[in-house]
């Protein structure tokens, strides 16, 4: 028999399938980066021809603004794509260890763990100020007896080993009513700055109030319960503003020198300490590409700083934006200024 | 002669009957209360997104202005990430549950696969997302600086080239990655889902085919596959259906929240003809998905992008309700070809 039978000729199909995959791969090149690792996509030179991609995840907080920049950045230079993500400040971190992503948002300065790990990967990184945040601390609209607090009360109310269960712990002429607390969760950026802000320490909050990474869920929670007690970003007071009560906020012990959180007391610092600034984290090897300094220029343009406001945080005062500007100004390379 | 049942059941009859009735509406509730509460989400979906849904909303991307913001990003991530998992999970779910009813024995090792697939279709959807991250977006820090590639070779590999194809290596937080996700996900129901189905068509079929002289391929491709595709699709297409819907492993495999473009920068048919060599690149592209684009709209602030996540709802249900009628075609098309 000349021909060879089905089974036999399947079979040998199968192996020279096999055998192409696992040894030959025809018609296959392998792309390997150049030694000094630069992969500049960008081409240089005219505006006009800027093309690339920006990579850009963490905080869910400054998401709002780097979209908001990201889309009149798009308008201005179509062929540049910048996606951002908002896996949470410490997942931001994670990636720009990781080397995956150009810039990280952050709501909180980076970590002395996180630094060694960069350092550990030969990553060098850009801080840059932003735009600022008013952490709120806020109450029910029919809550009459609360329009301020100290901050060694909210230490009191919010330490890990906190005995305040009921209102007239905090104040002995306020109801005897339990105190029902709502605030971020452990992951975010948020529950790290107010806490250590607030406590001095960090992660020195307790645990027995309801947590949410999601701001809207603790709005609503505070709404819907007079006893209650919530902090949350500044930008979800200010959309539910006629829905909530706001608190007052002393820095140190003295219940007079209380300061509302507006626009105007962020940026000038006097509503401390639970004004943050929030950060970008550059890659610094990103800076080599014209389309990241482009971009950064922009962020920190006046046409840039516009958009702060409306993605409802708060513009960085005078002296913090110079600041900013000068430092990427410094980092970027001269050609590319 | 009649014989009159025993006292004790007559007597107790009136208190079996109302039994029997408390039964009957016990289960009636039950029924009309799924039906009342899924006229109930969907009615208050329907009205938040009254109006919503225009083609502007399906042909814009995100904005932070919400009369300016669309799904078109999400709906086309959602799109080419669904396609690539029903394009990777039907070959290898169908052909693992042909082998499993068709070709092999009882032996230990059947058993095995067959226990683990039915563990697998309960596994919670997020424990694959972080499989898919390590797998396929990370592929182990493989190709990483310093990982397990440039120790061997002393070369960073980026990508390889394989017939005109550039593949980037890891996969990162691509479509493709997506997709391979996804399709580990839903897998396991596939394969059970069409087992049950060739194990629907009788016996007496097959014996038939192999006493005419077919043999095993020509018997199965003959008269087994064609009398089980309804029950093999209806199994594929709510499988998919569950994959349309998942957040939670795509938020861990990593689609962005915020792209204003589309995988391969296709955002309309006509740019597939100008540029075909586009299609190549989708894959390999990064990409949001509606659920992704839902769940961001709902934590804004502003009520109105609360209100766009309902019309992003709507979207993806009216996806579901049109995928759901595909199978319905399919199943009816087939069901009338069988003829025995």
């Amino acid at each position: 028999m000349s021909r060879p039978t089905p089974r036999l000729f399947f079979r040998s199909v199968l192996a020279t399938g096999l055998a192409v995959l696992l040894l030959g791969c025809p018609g296959c090149t392998i792309k390997t980066s150049d030694p000094s690792g630069s992969s500049a996509s960008g081409t240089g030179g005219g505006s006009a021809a800027l093309s690339g991609e920006i990579v850009i995840d963490g905080s869910s907080t400054v998401l709002p603004i780097s979209a908001a920049v990201s889309e009149e950045f798009n308008e201005l230079h179509p062929r540049v794509r910048v996606p951002v993500g908002a896996s949470g400040t410490s997942s931001g971190f994670k990636r720009l260890i990781e080397g995956t992503i150009d810039i990280a948002d952050a709501s909180r300065p980076i970590s002395q763990s996180e630094q060694d790990q960069l350092n550990a990967k030969g990553i060098e990184y850009l801080e840059l100020q932003v735009a600022l945040d008013g952490l709120t601390v806020a109450v029910n609209k029919e809550n009459a007896w609360c329009s301020a607090l100290t901050v060694n009360q909210l230490r009191e109310l919010w330490n890990k080993d906190s005995t305040v269960k009921r209102w007239k712990d905090l104040d002995p002429s306020w109801p005897d009513a339990p105190i029902k607390l709502f605030g971020a969760g452990t992951n975010s950026g948020t529950f790290d700055y107010f806490t250590e802000a607030v406590t001095g320490t960090k992660g020195n909050s307790r645990s027995d109030y309801t947590q949410s990474e999601d701001d809207n869920t603790l709005v609503a929670d505070v709404v819907s319960d007079k006893y209650s007690l919530g902090y949350f970003g500044y930008s979800y007071y200010e959309e539910n503003r006629d829905k909530l009560k706001v608190v007052s906020i002393a820095p140190g012990d003295d219940l007079s020198a209380a300061v509302e959180p507006t626009r105007e007391s962020v940026e000038n610092g006097t509503y401390a300490p639970l004004s943050r600034p929030l950060y970008l984290y550059v890659a610094r090897k990103a800076l080599d590409r014209p389309e990241v300094v482009q971009f950064l220029n922009f962020y920190l343009s006046e046409e840039g700083q516009a958009l702060v406001p409306q993605a409802h945080c708060i513009r960085l005062n005078a002296e913090q934006l110079r600041e900013s500007r000068a430092k990427l100004a410094a980092a970027a390379p001269s050609a590319l200024r | 002669m009649t014989s009159s049942p025993p006292p004790r059941l007559l007597s107790t009859l009136p208190q079996r009957h109302s039994e029997g009735w408390v039964f009957a509406a016990a289960c009636r509730a039950a029924a009309w209360s799924s039906f009342g509460f899924l006229t109930l989400i969907i009615g208050a979906i329907l009205f938040n997104a009254w109006g919503l849904v225009d083609w502007r909303f399906l042909t814009s991307y995100d904005s932070r202005f919400p009369e300016k913001a669309g799904v078109l990003a999400g709906l086309l991530g959602s799109f080419w990430v669904i396609l690539l998992t029903g394009l990777f999970s039907v070959p290898i779910g169908v052909g693992a549950a042909i082998f499993l009813e068709e070709y092999s024995s009882d032996t230990w090792l059947t058993r095995i696969i067959r226990t683990n697939l039915a563990n697998l279709a309960g596994v919670p959807s997020v424990v694959y997302g972080m499989l898919g991250l390590t797998v396929f977006v990370r592929m182990f820090g493989m190709f990483d600086r310093n990982g397990l590639v440039h120790r061997l070779t002393g070369h960073d590999v980026e990508a390889i080239e394989l017939l005109g194809l550039e593949i980037p290596l890891p996969f990162n937080r691509s479509v493709i990655a997506g997709a391979l996700t996804l399709t580990l996900l839903i897998l396991p129901t596939i394969i059970v889902a069409s087992q049950e189905a060739l194990r629907a068509v009788p016996p007496s079929i097959r014996h038939a085919a192999l006493a005419l002289g077919a043999t095993r391929w020509q018997m199965i491709r003959g008269q087994v596959l064609p009398a089980s595709v309804p029950g093999i699709v209806t199994g594929v297409i709510l499988a998919i259906s569950r994959a349309i819907g998942e957040t939670a492993p795509l938020i861990v495999v990593g689609a962005t929240t915020f792209v204003l473009f589309s995988p391969g920068g296709i955002d309309s048919p006509a740019k597939v003809l100008e540029d075909p060599a586009a299609l190549a690149r989708v894959p390999f592209d990064r990409f949001t998905a509606l659920p992704i684009q839902v769940y961001y709209w709902v934590e804004k602030p502003q009520v109105d992008f609360q209100r766009l996540a309902s019309a992003a709802i709507v979207v993806l249900l009216g996806l579901l309700l049109a995928l759901n009628g595909l199978a319905l075609f399919i199943r009816f098309r087939y069901q009338k070809n069988l003829k025995w």
